[in-house]
């Protein structure tokens, strides 16, 4: 057997981006399947029904033809965890992220939806500058890369939310944020989502946190008691809005709340909202260090 | 009990569109004319005309995942709906100058768009945003694309087959489903910043 050279495994994490990107277009995860059967179950509004059937209706057709769930390619947002001893550099790996992303843009076809920021000018197949976009982790003496591709849609996206509450306001002031963001946010972000909350850390960093959050399997609990409980009030809370599947009202306003905490500065309050539509898109694999391939539903 | 009606676009009796009521439910045969952001700067703030005629039309919020043919036409790949919000300014214009009677998106029109629908007789059809997959099944072809440049925001006709289920979100009598569902989420935010 030759040895695997670093040329093949950037090659490994290209095919595994570009699957990935597709993958999580095409096939929503069990968990998040199982939260919208749950949700359709205790739905006791007709439109609230009705959205909620076709939203099933939708996602076995996607099953049956192969399609995509939602036309919103999203920007592509990987979560990569690399392990000390993985044999290829981070900066290897983001090559290979952007030209697994283009490769699925141009071959499948999917809608690119990458611009200049100012000029509105298309960049590239899902590509430009500073995209895709990447959140790093590096672990000690592991020598896999653990990778998640998240495609982000813009209708959620654009119901992101931050507010520096101050101390004094309390975890009380944090509840009420969330709950103004969710209500304001009404039917647009396509709701039953997954709201993503980023508490503490700095301003850039609760947000960052609240789009760790969504990147979650569904349901999962933070491992702090603290701040789990905080995720079981706000889904209460959330769901006694009658804001409701597509806005239209009814009892399933959100499938689950996430909140992932950063320790901050005793004067800081952050608290950051991320939106993810019920169509909440995430594949994820693992790569080991000889370029094996094992992808995962459940991650 | 939900009311259902079945609606052919484009509509040219006014009756038509009075006979919907926020909450009823709607499926769409005929034409469907897709129209996005840029789609409508270019009408209205580049002064360009449409070249595809809007009179009695059903508007769709969308940029759809598409395939360019050898012969120059386009087939479908996945095409469904954008959030509405954000094009909410081009309502008035659309329905006083260009005579569109229906416009089908995602998330509602915010209230300022309640009065202009009922004074123009046009209603907003909330569609389950994100169930693309099954709207894709529902578009039979792509019959006419202006302004292939903007792409994928360009003018698209679209002949659909038992479009839906949509959801009359406004209608032309001043009623909207997102208003009535704000208000009272207001009134039970109060009760539960109470509770907190």
């Amino acid at each position: 057997m030759t040895a695997l050279t670093a040329t093949d495994l950037q090659h490994a994490v290209e095919d595994a981006a570009a699957h990935l990107y597709v993958w999580a277009l095409k096939d929503i995860p069990q968990d998040l399947r199982d939260a919208l059967a749950a949700a359709r179950e205790r739905e006791t509004s007709p439109t609230g029904r009705r959205v909620l059937e076709t939203i099933h209706r939708n996602v076995a057709v996607a099953d049956d033809e192969r399609n995509l769930v939602c036309q919103d390619t999203g920007i592509a947002v990987y979560h990569a965890t690399v392990g000390e001893h993985f044999p290829l550099h981070p900066a290897r790996i983001y090559e290979a992220l952007r030209a697994g992303t283009a490769r699925a843009t141009i071959e499948h076809p999917l809608r690119s939806n990458a611009v200049h920021t100012i000029t509105r000018e298309r960049t590239g197949p899902n590509i430009g500058y500073r995209l895709p976009i990447v959140h790093w982790e590096f672990v000690a003496d592991g020598d896999a890369l653990d990778l998640k591709c998240v495609p982000k849609g813009s209708g959620s996206e654009n119901m992101s939310f931050l507010k520096m509450c101050v101390p004094a306001d309390g975890v009380k002031g944090v509840k009420q944020f969330v709950l103004e963001s969710v209500v304001g946010a009404g039917g647009k972000p396509c709701p039953p989502g997954i709201v993503g909350v980023g508490i503490g850390g700095s301003a850039d960093y609760a947000m960052h946190l609240a789009k760790e959050a969504i990147m979650r399997p569904v349901g999962t609990r933070n491992p702090d008691p603290v701040v789990a409980r905080l995720e079981d009030e706000l889904y209460e809370l959330l769901n006694e809005t009658g804001i409701g599947p597509m806005g239209l009202g009814g009892d399933v306003t959100v499938l689950q709340v996430h909140v992932e905490h950063a320790d901050t500065h005793m004067t800081l309050n952050p608290v950051a909202v991320n939106y993810q539509c019920w169509a909440a898109r995430r594949a994820s694999a693992r790569i080991d260090a000889d370029g094996a391939t094992h992808y995962d539903r459940d991650a | 009990m939900t009311t259902t009606h079945e609606l052919t676009f484009p509509v040219h009796d006014a009756a038509e569109i009075l006979k919907l009521r926020a909450g009823d439910e709607v499926v769409v045969q005929g034409h469907v004319i897709g129209i996005r952001d840029r789609t409508q700067t270019r009408i209205f703030d580049d002064g360009r005309e449409p070249p595809i005629d809007l009179s009695g039309a059903l508007l769709l919020h969308t940029a759809p995942n598409v395939r360019k043919l050898d012969d120059g036409s386009y087939e479908k790949i996945c095409i469904g709906t954008t959030t509405s919000a954000r094009m909410a300014r081009f309502t008035e214009p659309l329905g006083r100058r260009y005579g569109v009677r229906a416009i089908c998106g995602k998330g509602g029109f915010p209230d300022e768009c309640i009065d202009t629908m009922r004074d123009l007789g046009m209603v907003y059809l909330a569609v389950v945003g994100g169930a693309a997959a099954l709207e894709t099944t529902q578009i039979e072809a792509i019959e006419e694309v202006a302004w292939e440049d903007l792409m994928p925001e360009c003018l698209w006709k679209f002949r659909v087959r038992d479009f839906g289920p949509l959801i009359v979100g406004i209608d032309a009598h001043g009623g909207s489903l997102y208003r009535d569902v704000q208000e009272r989420a207001r009134r039970k935010l109060e009760e539960l910043h109470a509770r907190l």
